[in-house]
């Protein structure tokens, strides 16, 4: 099975970097699709069902299909400036960047916590059961039910808040 | 069975392009896409952590990454709606023209 996760990987990263680094607006969005449906693969491929679907359900139909919007609103800004950033401003950011992967990518190589959990890990990963949804819901319903409707609340505030800023313009206008 | 090292080293990959974008990108609609990412890292390393840890029947970092998963629809849908009402008021969404607060 080692050859699907490097695929997905790849897939994944990939089609991450080309999110950030093509002109076209319109073409990061599509990519940056690939990029959660990659995830999802991922999180499928540790045994997290629910999260996958969730993923599914939130990135690629709510916040891809938000962000195809916001771009379809906010269209002709971008057809006449299509200058980049100088040279130097790029490559700091990138040279920023870099240094944070470096830096992550070290304290995961050297961690003496993820070697040794490796062959306990792998022993647990054929014993465990897949979660069901069952498990998650009463878990919701018990011990994180104060989050939950934390979570909910905030949803609310959003979703009230989202609409009154992108409405503003026109009300004032009127 | 792929070791967790690999997963946490696509998610340092993951928040290493999307802060790259966020901060070499000009269009505020793809620095918040840079943020998602960076978010999306993150809950990959919760779910890594969650299945390679001691106890994965706690369901701790599932839940952990399904709120994380709602207050990052949240902050697309506020962040999207700001950057439009920004379009409205100065015809652009390029986060280096918005110099108004600039003294």
């Amino acid at each position: 099975m080692h050859w699907s996760f490097y695929v997905v990987a790849g897939l994944t990263v990939g089609s991450g970097i080309a999110a950030m680094s093509l002109r076209n607006i319109v073409h990061c969005a599509l990519l940056l699709t690939v990029t959660f449906a990659g995830l999802a693969l991922l999180y499928l491929q540790l045994n997290a069902q629910f999260v996958a679907l969730a993923q599914v359900l939130v990135y690629i139909g709510a916040v891809a299909i938000l962000i195809v919007f916001a771009i379809l609103l906010t269209r002709s800004s971008d057809i006449g400036s299509q200058s980049r950033r100088s040279l130097l401003a790029i490559a700091s950011g990138a040279l920023v960047a870099l240094a944070a992967f470096a830096t992550i990518a070290k304290a995961v190589l050297t961690s003496p916590t993820v070697k040794r959990d490796q062959p306990s890990a792998a022993l647990q990963f054929s014993v465990t059961q897949a979660t069901s949804v069952q498990d998650i819901g009463q878990q919701l319903m018990g011990n994180y039910v104060l989050p939950l409707e934390i979570v909910a609340l905030l949803l609310t505030a959003a979703l009230i808040g989202a609409a009154v800023i992108a409405l503003q313009e026109r009300r004032g206008a009127e | 069975m792929t070791p967790l090292g690999h997963y946490l080293l696509i998610s340092a990959a993951l928040f290493g392009i999307g802060l790259a974008g966020a901060l070499i990108r000009r269009n505020a609609i793809l620095v918040l896409i840079g943020i998602e990412l960076m978010l999306n890292a993150a809950n990959l390393n919760f779910i890594a952590f969650w299945r390679f840890g001691n106890n994965p029947q706690a369901l701790a970092g599932v839940m952990f990454v399904i709120f994380s998963i709602g207050v990052a629809a949240a902050e697309a849908a506020v962040g999207l709606a700001l950057v439009i009402a920004i379009y409205r008021h100065y015809k652009t969404t390029h986060v280096d023209e918005l110099t108004r607060l600039k003294g």
